[in-house]
Formats: structure tokens, sequence, C-alpha cells
């Protein structure tokens, strides 16, 4: 407990006390810098595999890593981009922000919530020690049946991929269910949920996708793991069975998967814009309505990836005009964000320029989408470069472009220093030039027939030149994040402290110091109003003055009772990851993984009854 | 010095952009062997029509949406001294205007979309010439059931004549598409898939496998020849000749070789062999390219196929048999004299 003591009152610590005290962490703002760094460590490695094929692909015929190392890097590539990088980083931002921009002082399940990232390293671990064992995944991130099957693939490669997607899942439905309930219970006096912010709300519609769409592709694993290990026919043509199935149960995971990645994206360049155009979110009701829109129609669309596996008129149609509907609250958020900007006073900042990035390149992206739901057009773009220009423009320019406005926006918040101005805005515009001079010409790739997931090509087929064009894209992409890599390690050292409320924010988290302390507020807020700080400064825009709260109350901050660490998380983790690894090597593994990870649930469970000296979490607020 | 550099930067990416969209503009590119925007089919066409009519509106409404989004960022930037903006929540009317107008946009592109699903998936009129395309790991097999005709990787069609591919897969999912033919359509194992489409002129298309199936799914290529009708039915009375004996020496030492060796487990050649794991050879000679339209159909190329397929195709199935040198050359050889 003395780790604990010393970091609520931030008394130094030696090295191995401060390793310690990140282990058994249960804060969610440390849990959410663990995920942050997490997830910025394997954007790099899926960034350096995306190089290597992009270096493959310059020139027709090359023979720079051949086939078998090419699959392997667009099936890691792809996995790593969505289930290591953007889906961790999302989650740092909901672990970070979420509580401060409810005004609470935690999560509702610290300790789920340290499991939930530690079962995350685990995944991620499992998944990356095929490297080590040389069976790297090969099926590409779909893994579609019966490529997948024994017969097909018989060693291992599939195996790590399949299990450490599993791992993954479990975490992703823990940190699911808990941010439900931290959002619904754990929201400040007075912040209902139509005063709540668009990050939280656009966080809160994802909680829900992971909690609903992660069981499918639980059961779809599930049935591979047994065709693979015990024999079964669920995928197996031979058996009878069709292994469309695959497809089926991937895709209602899958699609619903793409709105987990650019939702939270949505929610932070709807918090930028209103606090850099000194607006509040235009017509913010229809956002937070779009916004589970989209996510119940994400659920009605999976088969717009299978136009051409032959389902007949009637399914094409159905899933054609459902996708197209999704265009609609899509474009309708578009619209919105420009009538926040429209009539403003807009400051250029670095985190308004990534957000400006995001609404440009997400409509590019968007309206591309709206070419593949027709489906005779499709025909000719689906699994053609084409479609590879089109998600990297919603991922990439939008998913990343909006995580990177909230990297800058909340940066001082988090850490305490500013970021350099001069510098992010060279990052933005190198990474701008970059990303479309990268994927822009696979448009035209896809169009004149080159398919996607090939590591070679003929010479005279005319693809050299735009291949060419797109893998020097590639380059400037590499140097803009050395820009920020460089922007965040000179900052660091030598940057201006950041105030509690650099950008003269609208909600919460601004009014608690940077960084905020170990409880976040010392007096529990009161909301009266949607960006109820902003109202707060300046006023609510009609005429009434700004409202200077209470005389803050002398609170003794040292009596906040706050959960002590734990490392029962990270031992249940580590115990999950010897029984799912254990598949790999023997039944005795699992069987004994099985065993400790039900004692590790047990203690976990228990652990409060065994500590005499502190009772149980406070809870949070209330 | 440093600010300029800055500034800079949006006029240099503008003009990127502008070469970068002129470049495009080149019809050369349009023209490229495996374009989908050339349409050489009934099917291509009635396809390329939506993507022309779609791709306009996106295209005005990319621009309207960027040019928008430009102008209120140099209309709305800060200027120093100016006063908080007035704090507008919404305007319901302008939103659920702009939310109806979105639909009726979509309905514009419904509308021929659900019309062309339906008339590019009717099933085929009895005349049609019938093909039954097997896509395997990683070749393509093409069997006329009514012509007695058996051919890989080179699909011969005649022109003005409707076409019903019947598609199946003996391994894995593949996906058959000739990019100027018409969209693609997967090859499920376990289903049989059609494609119903009637070339319009004499040429070559390539095509290739558009559906990932394993390690060398980027050399599952084929090659659409389309001749007229004369010339479709000489190729088709020339397959179903038995294949000649070789008069050449060296060829015949390459039959004697093929007869005695595994070729035969796997290989067809009418009157030779009946394997049916690898390609049908009865007619090599005939084809204009090899190993799945990897390379041109050379003798040297053959000779090297053979000594070391692996190397050409990486995970093929079929094995180095340890023919070298002189027996290599006498394979293809008689392998090339099967005209």
């Amino acid at each position: 407990m003395a780790t604990h003591a010393a970091y609520m009152h931030g008394t130094k610590l030696s090295v191995g006390s401060v390793l310690w005290s990140w282990i058994t962490t249960v804060d969610h703002k440390r849990i959410g810098q663990l995920y942050g760094v997490s997830a910025f460590f394997f954007f790099l490695v899926g960034g350096i595999e995306a190089v290597i094929m992009r270096l493959q692909l310059a020139q027709p015929d090359s023979t720079l890593v051949g086939a078998q190392r090419f699959n392997e890097l667009f099936t890691m590539h792809g996995t790593t981009m969505v289930f290591l990088a953007i889906m961790p980083m999302s989650a740092a931002f909901f672990n970070y922000m979420i509580p401060l921009l409810i005004g609470a002082r935690d999560v509702a399940f610290p300790r789920l919530n340290a499991l939930s990232y530690w079962v995350f390293f685990s995944g991620a671990l499992l998944l990356h020690l095929s490297f080590l064992a040389g069976t790297v995944p090969d099926a590409g991130w779909f893994g579609y049946a019966n490529l997948t099957s024994a017969q097909f693939s018989p060693t291992h490669s599939i195996d790590f991929w399949m299990l450490g997607l599993q791992v993954l899942g479990i975490s992703s439905l823990m940190a699911g269910f808990n941010f439900i309930v931290t959002i619904i219970n754990m929201r400040a006096p007075g912040m209902t949920l139509m005063r709540m912010p668009l990050f939280v709300w656009m966080s809160f519609v994802v909680q829900f996708l992971v909690i609903l769409a992660f069981p499918a592709i639980t059961v779809a694993l599930i049935l591979l793991m047994f065709d693979r290990f015990f024999g079964t026919l669920f995928y197996a043509p031979a058996g009878g069975a069709d292994p469309l199935l695959w497809q089926h149960l991937f895709w209602i995971f899958g699609h619903p998967e793409v709105y987990i990645l650019i939702l939270p994206a949505m929610g932070i360049v709807s918090e930028v814009l209103p606090t850099f155009s000194r607006k509040p979110l235009f017509g913010a009701p229809v956002v937070i309505y779009s916004g589970i829109m989209i996510g119940f129609l994400g659920f009605g669309v999976w088969s717009h990836h299978m136009f051409s596996v032959g389902m007949g008129p009637i399914a094409d149609s159905a899933f054609s005009i459902s996708t197209m509907l999704i265009a609609v609250p899509t474009g309708v958020k578009i619209l919105n964000w420009i009538g926040t900007l429209w009539g403003g006073r807009i400051q250029f900042s670095s985190p308004l320029y990534f957000s400006l990035g995001f609404i440009a390149m997400f409509t590019l992206g968007g309206l591309s989408g709206v070419m593949h739901s027709s489906p005779p057009v499709d025909l000719q773009q689906t699994d053609s470069y084409f479609v590879v220009a089109h998600f990297h423009y919603v991922l990439f320019g939008g998913s990343i472009f909006g995580l990177f406005s909230g990297v800058y926006y909340w940066w001082p918040k988090i850490f305490g220093k500013l970021l350099d101005e001069r510098l992010g805005k060279v990052h933005f515009w190198l990474m701008l030039i970059g990303f479309n001079v990268t994927f822009f010409p696979m448009h035209f790739l896809g169009l004149i027939g080159m398919p996607r997931r090939i590591y070679t090509y003929a010479p005279d087929l005319g693809w050299n030149f735009w291949n060419m064009v797109s893998t020097m894209g590639v380059f400037v992409i590499v140097l803009s994040f050395l820009v920020f890599i460089w922007n965040v390690i000179a900052t660091t050292r030598s940057g201006a402290p950041a105030p509690a409320d650099p950008w003269d924010g609208r909600t919460l988290e601004w009014t608690i110091p940077s960084p905020p302390p170990v409880y976040n507020f010392a007096t529990e807020p009161v909301v009266h109003a949607r960006d109820d700080f902003w109202v707060q400064k300046h006023g609510d825009g009609h005429g009434a003055p700004p409202r200077k709260g209470a005389p803050a109350a002398h609170v003794d901050t040292a009596s906040i009772h706050m959960p002590p660490p734990s490392y029962w998380p990270i031992l249940l983790a580590g115990a999950l990851f010897v029984m799912f690894s254990g598949a790999l090597v023997s039944i005795y593994q699992v069987v004994g993984g099985g065993l400790l990870t039900l004692y590790c649930m047990i203690r976990f469970m228990l652990e409060y009854h065994h500590q005499t000296d502190v009772g149980p979490p406070a809870g949070g607020p209330h | 010095m440093r600010k300029s550099l800055l500034s800079r930067i949006p006029a240099a990416l503008l003009l990127l952009a502008v070469a970068l969209l002129l470049s495009s503009c080149g019809w050369s590119m349009w023209d490229s062997p495996m374009t989908t925007v050339r349409p050489k089919s009934g099917f291509g066409r009635v396809t390329h029509e939506i993507f022309m009519l779609i791709s306009w509106w996106t295209l005005g409404i990319g621009i309207a949406v960027e040019a928008g989004l430009l102008w209120v960022c140099f209309r709305y930037r800060e200027r120093p001294g100016a006063p908080i903006p007035k704090q507008v929540h919404g305007h319901t009317v302008l939103e659920v205007s702009w939310t109806i107008v979105f639909a009726l946009i979509l309905l514009i592109f419904a509308i021929p979309t659900i019309s062309a699903i339906f008339k590019t998936q009717e099933a085929p009129a009895a005349t049609a010439l019938r093909v039954d395309v097997g896509g395997r790991q990683w070749w393509w097999e093409f069997k006329y059931p009514d012509l007695k005709v058996v051919t890989a990787n080179e699909l011969h069609l005649p022109a003005g004549q409707t076409v019903a591919l019947n598609l199946h897969a003996p391994d894995v999912i593949h996906s058959f598409w000739a990019p100027r033919l018409g969209g693609k359509r997967d090859v499920v194992p376990g289903r049989v898939n059609r494609i119903t489409l009637a070339p319009d002129e004499p040429g070559e298309y390539p095509g290739q496998c558009a559906e990932y199936c394993g390690m060398s799914h980027a050399n599952m290529r084929f090659r659409v020849i389309v001749h007229t009708k004369a010339d479709f039915e000489k190729w088709v009375a020339a397959q179903q000749r038995p294949p000649v004996q070789p008069t050449d020496p060296l060829a015949q030492k390459g039959q004697d070789l093929f007869s005695q060796s595994a070729c035969v487990g796997c290989h067809t050649i009418a009157g030779i062999s009946g394997g049916v794991l690898g390609p049908n050879l009865t007619h090599f000679g005939s084809r204009k390219t090899m190993g799945a339209n990897l390379m041109v159909n050379t003798p040297e190329n053959l000779a090297r196929w053979i000594e070391n397929p692996g190397h050409m195709k990486p995970g093929v199935l079929m094995p180095d048999l340890g023919m070298r040198g002189e027996q290599s050359k006498a394979l293809a050889a008689y392998l090339l004299s099967l005209k």
C-alpha cells in the first residue's frame, strides 16, 4: 500500500516501485496511458509492415519479400491496425477522458478496467508470439473459411490468430460493459444524457456495438477452433457445410467493427470543432441521433461485403438499400460539423487541423463507400485496390486523423505539457500529403483492375506508375510520424507547462488542473447545461452573464478515498494467457492454465475480503 | 522564413493534387488491359453506366463539401479582436431538409441499381454457350460440356454470343474476374455460382483470381480470348482433335519421359494419361501462356518451370520431379508439340 499512498500524494518513488505502481494500477488515467502507449507501439509495428508491403509493390515482379512473407504482412497489418492500434487508441481516450468528461472520479469497475488492459496485452502478445514461432498468420485479417481449415492451413499460424483474437475479444467485452455502466451510472449531477459531451455519446454507442458485435466473432472463432482442433466440419464443404457461414458471422461482427473504429474519432471531432470555432456543436441532438442510427444500421449491412459471393438478387438488393441508408446519418454528421464552423471564430490550432483533415478525408472515403453500396458497381470494385483506397480513407483519413486530433487536443490535459503547435502543423501537412499520395492512386489502380492481396503483378498491365507513386507517398507518412515523435520528445523535455484550460474549453475536464490529480475532481461538479464550463465562463450566448460557480469549499483531498491498487488483474490476465497459449502446446497447459484462471478469478472476486485495512472501493462520487 | 515555409505547404499540396488529377485524366491509363472503365460486354456496360452515374453525383457532392469546408475555414478564420460568435445550437428545418435531400439522392442511385441487379443475374437463355469454370489453387480449368473440350487458364469465347459460366471450386474460395468483361463472382466450394455475359468484340482480356486463396493467389491469372464466331469454331475443331504424335526426336523422347514419370498422375493428355489434379495438357502447345498466365509459353520458360515449378509459382502443388537439362528440354518440346 506504500506505493499507492505515495502515488496518491505525489511522493518520489524508486524505479521498482514506479514499475510496480504501473503494473498494479487501477486508476483509469494510468490505464488510459497504458492503452495509449501500447496502441502507438502497435501502430508503429503495423506501419512498418505497411512500408515493407509498399516496397514490395513498388515495382512489378519484385522479389523483395516473396509470396509467403507478403501474405503474412497484410494479415498482420490488418489485424494489428484494427485490433491493436485503432481500437486500443480509442480505448485510451475512453479510459482517460470519459470519467473526466462526465465528472467522475473513476470508471465503475476500476479493477475490471485494469483487467481489460492486461487481457488486451496478453492477446497482443499471443498474436505476436507467432513471429517467434515462425508461423505467422497468413490468411488475411478476415480469415475466410475454408482457407483457414486444417487442410489448407496446416501450421499453427491460424491458431495464433484465432486464439489471439479470442483473447482480445474478451478484453473488449469487459471494457464495453464497464463503460456502459460508467456512463449510465457515474455522470455528475445534472448531466442528463442530452447534456453529455459528444465524445462520451459516441463512445457510449461504441460500447453497445462492442458488446453486440464481438459475440458474433467469438462464436465464429469457436466454430473455427472446433474445426481445427477437434475435426468438426462447421465450415467444411466436404462435410456438407457452407464456407460462407464464416463470412456471415465474420461480417456481422466486422461491419459494426468499422463503426467501432470510426465513431470515437467522430466523437473527438465533435469536441474539437466547437472548442476551436467557439460555438456549440451545430444540431448536437441530430449528431447524437445519427450516431445511434449509424450504430443500429451498422448491424444490417454486413452482406455488402459479400455482393460477389452469389447471394441472389433479393439479398443483394436488400443489403444494397440498407447500406445506402447509412450514408444519410453519415452525411448529416458532416454537414453538422461544417455548420459548427459556420459563423464561428475559428482558431487554427493543431487539434483543429486534424479534425478538418478528418472531415475532408472521411468525406472522400464515405463517397467511395456509396459507390460500393451498388452491387453491380461493387462487383468491379470489391477486392480491388479501389476498396483498399476506400477503407484507408475511412480508417486512416477518418479514424487516425480523428484520433490524432484527440491526441493534440487532450495532450496538455494528460501530460501537463503543451505540444509544439508548429511541429504539430508540420506533422499534419506531411501526413495529409503523404496520405493522399499513398492512397488516392489506389482508386485508379482498382479501376484499372489491380486486385488486392497480391504480392506481385505483371509489368504490362499499366499499374507500375501508380504503384511507384503510392510507395513514395508512404515515406512522406513515415516522415510525418517522425515529426510527431520528435514533437513528443522535445516538448516532454522542455515544453511549456499546460494550464488547466489551454484552449478555452467547454467541457468538465478543463475545470481541473493539468495533469489531473488522482481523484480528478476535488468536489463533485454540478452540471446545468451542455458545455457547462463554457457557459460558466462566457454566459449562455442569449444575454445571460457568465455564471460564477459557488466558491469552492475547502476539501481535504487526503480524505478522498480511491480504490487501492491490485495485482490480481495482471495475474488473471497472465493465467488466461497460459490457458490460451496452452492450446498450441499441450492439453495439460490448457487444463493447468484453466485452473489457474479459475483460482485468479476467485481471488480477484474475493480480494476485498482479504484486505482488512482497506474497505471496498468508494465507487465514485455519489 | 519559418512562417513562409508553413504557408507554402498548402499551396504545394494543391499543386500536387492538380498535377495528379491532370495526369490521371490522360486517357491512356484507362485503357490498361484490365481496366474496368472500358467494358467490352453487356454486363460490363450495365455496371459501368451505374458507376458513372454514381461517380458524377458523388464527385459533385464531394467537390461541394470540400469547397464548402475550405470556404468556411477561410471566411470564419479567427480575426484579432473579433467578439465571441453567436452561440447557434442548430436549425431544425435545415437539418431535416438536408436529411431528406440525402435520402432523395440515394434514391437516384437505388433505382438503376436494383434494376441492374436483377438484369445481370437473370437465368441465361437455353442457347447460351455453357462453360464450367473450376477455380483451383492456383489455376483455372475451363470445360465446355457441350463441345467436349477441356482447357486451362485460357478461356476461349465467341464474340457476340451469350455465355453462361458455371463456377465451382474443389478446394478453397476463389473469384473469377475478367474486368473488361464484367464484375467478379466468387467461386465457392460446395456451390455453383454463375456469370452470364456476352463479349462484344474479339480480343484478349486478362483476368485474375480476386479472392485471396492462399500462397500464390497473386499468380492465379487467366486470359479470356474472344474470337470471331468462325475463328472460335476453328479453335473448337482443333481442340476436339486428338493430339498428334510428335515427329521430332526430342519431343518423342519427351513423350516417353512424360508417360513414364509421375506427370501422368496429375495431368491428362488424351490418349496418354488421365490425371485430374493438374491442368489438362492435351493441347498445351496451342496455349499462348503458361503457369496460369504467368509467362509466355516458350520452350525456355517451360523448361524452367519443369525444373523448379515452386520457384516460379510459390506453393504450387506440382513437385520438382528432378527433370534437368536434356530431360526438361525434351518434355518442353513434347508439350509444345501438342498444338
